[in-house]
């Protein structure tokens, strides 16, 4: 396939993809729905079997050889994952089902120890559903307040709104890094910088900036950071809460049961050291060293070398897209993650996804996860393309095609 | 294009969505409910006028795609001068059509055969349905609100 980038190896890195060769309804399949799931590479499809074939057993408890062969895997994907994220130990590495678990065991834990009456959690209208609801959760029990920073036409993070949200009575700032459903990366290291000034935490959902952007929590010198494997070309189950350890120290147990004690008994029970406390129950093994894959993966490519694909292969569809008709581009933030939300005329998302579907093209119809940012720009759903290290011009040629088609049926 | 996706968007659907049939409110209404599909936003309220077990009136005010749409707007058609029992038939006809394990025969004197290409497209099934849930709840009188999920 053409491609605008020369040196970026997309014939190999396609080929490592084993579902890109599946056809949909007759057709090569075109996957543009990243930012929902990404799809695995043959690294870590091999990784879950080879786990599983020959050195699979529970972790951490057993003195027999495959217990002690799981773990070690298990560990190593722990600092893989601590490398990726550039955290300062280990022990701020915890494994969680997915990002949303990860915001959950912040809200809960740190919450229920820290919230009182009057206290205010700030979130913007950007955040994806899995932001808000924990926060709500929290507020509802402890009485604090939530506040919402509003963002412009264009999709961008109002800074200036956002420090006049930002009080001593600031206990938490929680957004997302990227938007979900517009693309819009948010200034973060202002809004952690602003919320530090105020005595404020600050909480990143990263899940749409782990795929596209390499990360370094030292320094972003934010203090909690989420985001999930199944978006970063690993399994699904499987997540990362990145923690300050002195914050983790500080917080209660989110979930009680094995993994994470260090001694039981009916009087009291004493917690396990980090990670491990909150790391309760028997994890998702062979997710977690698989991830460690899909980590190893993205980082031979090299963000600098992805980042400049995907928002090559941006810059081309939002110009190719702008060119036609009764097109209205959702988000048109200056500073973007590869994610196209758009609607077509009149014509219903989800009549679009069926049309383009049954052009193999798989695209993200409704409102995201993110109804806030729906009713910010009055629409009840969109359709969005986003892009991942293995998509194509052509693939966004394939796209323009199936949008002229839904034009030419709803004309 | 594929003759499946013709099946789904026939040309008496694509019209009806253009133009829907009864779309407004019943301002007299005796029943009218709300349905949300919330995994895509999609709603509908659904307004009715019963008198003496006869449906008099429906209307519908919609948020939804082509298919709801045009569901929405075929089902109020055929409901004026219905008795509420056999709206109530038809409603339960027209679901075991749609979901039933085997297709209907086609049926040129009835316009809900049109539908029946969303039995190929199982994510859409719903869009078809909602209206039909919304307006049993609205039959219930009262001020209702269904879902999908």
């Amino acid at each position: 396939m053409a491609d605008g980038n020369g040196a970026y190896p997309i014939e190999r890195i396609r080929s490592d993809f084993p579902i890109l060769g599946e056809q949909v309804h007759g057709k090569q399949l075109v996957y543009l729905d990243n930012g929902a799931s990404a799809q695995k590479p043959r690294a870590v499809i091999d990784r879950i079997t080879q786990t599983y074939e020959t050195e699979y057993a529970n972790v951490h408890r057993g003195v027999h050889t495959m217990s002690q062969k799981a773990t070690d895997a298990m560990e190593a994907a722990r600092e893989k994952v601590r490398r990726f994220i550039n955290a300062r130990s280990d022990r701020e590495t915890i494994f969680v089902r997915g990002a949303t678990e990860a915001i959950n065991l912040v809200a809960s834990s740190w919450g229920r120890a820290n919230l009182k009456a009057g206290d205010e959690i700030v979130l913007s209208v950007l955040e994806h559903h899995s932001n808000i609801v924990p926060w709500q959760l929290i507020a509802e029990q402890t009485g604090a307040v939530i506040k919402v920073v509003p963002i412009d036409d264009a999709g961008e993070f109002l800074l200036d709104e956002y420090e006049k949200l930002l009080s001593p009575r600031t206990k938490m700032v929680a957004v997302t890094h990227v938007s979900n459903a517009l693309g819009t990366v948010v200034p973060v290291r202002e809004v952690i910088r602003l919320a530090h000034a105020h005595g404020a935490l600050v909480l990143l959902d990263g899940c749409q900036a782990a795929p596209h952007m390499a990360l370094d929590m030292q320094e972003l010198d934010v203090d909690f950071y989420a985001f999930s494997g199944h978006k970063l070309y690993g399994p699904s189950g499987i997540g990362v809460l990145y923690g300050k350890e002195a914050l983790l120290d500080a917080m209660p147990p989110y979930q009680g049961g094995g993994e994470m004690i260090d001694r039981v008994t009916f009087e009291k029970t004493t917690y396990a050291e980090l990670p491990f406390k909150f790391e309760a129950g028997t994890p998702h093994i062979a997710g977690i060293i698989a991830l460690g894959s899909a980590v190893d993966y993205v980082s031979e490519i090299g963000f600098d070398a992805i980042g400049a694909h995907e928002h090559d292969l941006l810059g081309y569809a939002t110009q190719r897209l702008s060119e036609m008709n009764s097109i209205r581009i959702i988000g048109e933030a200056k500073e973007k993650a590869a994610i196209l939300s758009f609607n077509i005329g009149d014509v219903h998302p989800h009549d679009v996804g069926t049309i383009l579907d049954y052009d193999g093209i798989a695209v993200r119809t409704g409102h995201h996860c993110a109804q806030p940012v729906m009713d910010r720009y009055d629409v009840a759903a969109t359709v969005r393309a986003s892009f991942g290290l293995y998509n194509t011009r052509a693939e966004v040629d394939a796209l323009v095609d199936g949008i002229k088609r839904v034009q030419e049926m709803f004309a | 294009m594929s003759g499946d996706l013709r099946e789904l968007y026939q040309e008496i659907i694509l019209d009806h969505s253009r133009k829907p049939r009864n779309a407004g409110k019943v301002e007299d209404a005796t029943g009218e409910a709300q349905g949300n599909n919330p995994l895509c936003g999609d709603r509908i309220t659904v307004y009715v006028k019963v008198t003496d077990g006869v449906i008099e009136d429906a209307k519908f005010d919609a948020r939804g795609c082509a298919i709801s749409v045009a569901s929405a707007s075929m089902m109020t058609e055929l409901l004026k001068g219905k008795t509420v029992a056999e709206a109530k038939a038809l409603f339960e006809r027209f679901h075991d059509q749609l979901t039933g394990p085997e297709a209907p025969e086609t049926d040129e004197a009835d316009e809900l055969s049109a539908l029946m290409g969303v039995r190929e497209f199982p994510t859409r099934i719903k869009c078809a349905t909602l209206p039909w849930h919304t307006l049993n709840a609205a039959l219930q009188g009262g001020d209702g609100e269904v879902t999908t999920e």
